[in-house]
């Protein structure tokens, strides 16, 4: 992979601006999150070109934008916010990517380190025969054809209907954890037959659960109003997404909208570009499809936190009452929304495409959990896995300028096969084992290709987030023990 | 028949090149590739049949779906593939006779979920000797 050569300029120490000039059919500039030594990383492949490629889109306002965790995606880097007109704009469903809503859920509790640490073996044993998981794995949830749809239907609130998790939980979750402007009509057969098996299940390749502790606190008082008091405490995170139906939407409407960018004229220097407007008939299908996809992962994500406060119950003996385990959030970190954002000194409705970035809404706007009104929207960065994660608000200065969005994890910088090479997954467990985090994969292969050197230090990529304002770090914590696919 | 097929790395994902003598022969070396990618084809053994017809636009989106369409029969029929006899007509028409087994964990160990097969820098090109084509999966 040769390095990008592309032209970039220094609007200041964290923003990098591609000129809408760089490339003929760009319609606005690009702009990336980055300090120098990140912007050099970046640089070493080629998915700045991507960023800019993005600014093709018919309608995107703005800039086409890079969070500092990007990296190359296919079509869309990964960590990439574009937003497009709703009214003469297109929506692309390779702006979300095939796992529509991956997302991270955080569980905190009433424990501390120490009454966690003599049982993490036996936790972890617990939770990774409770939770399925791994390549093609299969659910404990039967669900039909038919029951099918009010999943899609209804996401979250289906699980809590069904005896997975509880209303408090839908609280704080984005969107309460269901899309209504789903309509299961949108989503073919393939997607469902594919959905069905796999509700409830974690899934493989950058998907875990880990059982974490809070390292570091920077706001005590925000902190304090998301459950989180002190040092030491025991926090669960999940991240997962929409599965296979997720993916056979996102395929489905790729080939439909490889069609619609042919009937519609838009040239694009990508296919995997392929989108339609936002109003037409393919655009609000996507659209309708890719909340039912998202409503599913809110459901998947439900059931799996549902098996973990079972699985802590059973393994420490006592009550989940008594433990806590309640929800702090749980955001989306790959899918496109409807939103009014303010563009030039005018209120416009967009379409907010976020691929491998986070929602970072600040104290006051709507959509944000009453419970957090005043602090603003929580937003959770998790590390790679068996590193550090963050927990981060989202701030003003993130409404004004990336339409309410910051980084969404660490960003890879070696490829799969490179990180297999180097590690074999034998050693990534000793490894971690050794830092006193217990680990159960189901795939060594898939273990080391997750290893942390494959990934950017989260802690550079929060932190250039934080000091470009637009998003404020709250707390650090790191795992002691990993379910992994 | 000759065909074959490497391994590419990609920083988020990973792809296959396949080569073959024929349009037929590469999307075959394709789907070998991609099934290596998840499991040890050598361990799949073949006493079940399965016909595949597919249909579409062109040559790169016949690709595409063809790959697709054998993740979904894993996935929905957790059917897996170690031959596969190939026909391309016009370039947009494939007839595949695909011999496998049903995955039996017992047996068969998936090292990789593949998501999909992308349109990512998605080429097929007609050299002198034969059809490559470049192929970038979600992982």
């Amino acid at each position: 992979m040769s390095p990008w050569q592309g032209t970039i300029r220094r609007v200041d120490d964290y923003r990098w601006e591609i000129p809408q000039d760089y490339k003929a059919g760009m319609k606005v500039p690009g702009l990336v999150y980055a300090d120098s030594r990140m912007l050099d990383v970046i640089r070493q492949e080629q998915s700045l070109e991507q960023m800019a490629n993005v600014a093709f889109l018919p309608g995107i306002v703005g800039r086409s934008m890079a969070m500092p965790d990007i990296h190359w995606g296919y079509g869309f880097p990964i960590g990439g916010v574009a937003a497009t007109r709703v009214s003469d704009g297109v929506v692309s469903p390779g702006g979300v990517g095939y796992d529509i809503n991956c997302g991270v859920r955080l569980l905190r509790t009433n424990l501390i380190e120490d009454e966690v640490r003599p049982k993490i073996k036996e936790l972890v044993d617990d939770l990774f025969r409770n939770i399925p998981s791994g390549v093609g794995s299969e659910g404990k949830i039967k669900v039909n054809m038919k029951e099918i749809d009010e999943v899609l239907s209804r996401g979250a609130l289906w699980a809590v209907e069904h005896g997975y998790g509880n209303r408090d939980d839908l609280d704080v979750t984005e969107e309460n954890g269901c899309m209504k402007t789903a309509d299961p009509d949108k989503v073919s057969d393939r997607a469902k037959k594919r959905g069905v098996p796999q509700l409830g299940t974690l899934g493989s390749g950058n998907h875990f659960l880990e059982i974490q502790v809070v390292r570091e606190i920077y706001d005590e008082k925000a902190a304090r109003v998301m459950g989180i008091t002190q040092p030491g405490q025991v926090l669960v995170l999940i991240h997962t997404g929409s599965r296979g139906l997720g993916h056979q939407v996102c395929d489905d409407y790729l080939r439909t909208m490889g069609e619609a960018v042919r009937r519609y004229g838009i040239a694009l220097p990508d296919r995997q570009l392929a989108c339609a407007p936002v109003e037409s008939d393919e655009g609000r299908d996507y659209l309708a499809a890719m909340a039912c996809a998202a409503n599913y992962a809110w459901a998947n994500r439900l059931c799996i936190t549902h098996w973990t406060r079972e699985s802590f119950a059973r393994i420490l003996g006592k009550k989940i009452e008594v433990l806590g385990l309640q929800q702090v959030y749980d955001v989306a970190h790959n899918i496109a929304k409807i939103e009014t954002h303010t563009v030039e000194g005018k209120s416009e409705k967009l379409c907010v495409h976020r691929k491998g970035a986070t929602r970072a809404f600040p104290a006051g706007k709507r959509g944000v959990p009453q419970r957090y009104q005043t602090i603003g929207q929580p937003v959770l960065i998790p590390g790679d896995m068996g590193r550090r994660s963050y927990i981060a608000l989202g701030t003003e200065r993130a409404l004004q300028e990336t339409f309410g969005s910051t980084c969404h994890g660490a960003g890879r910088i070696q490829s799969r096969g490179a990180a297999k090479r180097e590690q074999r997954g034998r050693d990534v467990a000793s490894l971690l084992a050794a830092r006193g985090i217990y680990v159960r994969a189901e795939s060594m292969e898939s273990l080391s290709e997750e290893a942390s050197s494959a990934y950017k230090d989260i802690g550079d990529v929060v932190r250039i987030t934080h000091q470009a304002g637009i998003s404020r770090s709250v707390a650090m914590a790191e795992p002691v023990g990993v379910i992994k696919g | 028949m000759e065909k074959c097929f490497e391994v590419i790395d990609h920083t988020a994902d990973i792809g296959i090149m396949a080569y073959g003598k024929t349009l037929a022969d590469m999307m075959s070396a394709a789907a070998e590739g991609m099934t290596g990618l998840m499991t040890d084809i050598s361990r799949v053994g073949n006493r079940l049949h399965k016909r595949t017809e597919l249909q579409e636009a062109d040559g790169e989106t016949l690709l595409v779906t063809w790959l697709n369409e054998l993740l979904y029969q894993y996935e929905v029929e957790r059917l897996l593939f170690s031959s596969f006899d190939v026909k391309v007509q016009e370039g947009n028409r494939l007839t595949a006779d695909c011999r496998g087994e049903k995955f039996d964990p017992a047996r068969h160990r998936i090292i990789r979920e593949i998501k999909a097969a992308t349109y990512h820098n998605l080429k097929i090109m007609k050299e002198k000797d034969g059809y490559t084509a470049r192929i970038i999966f979600d992982i």
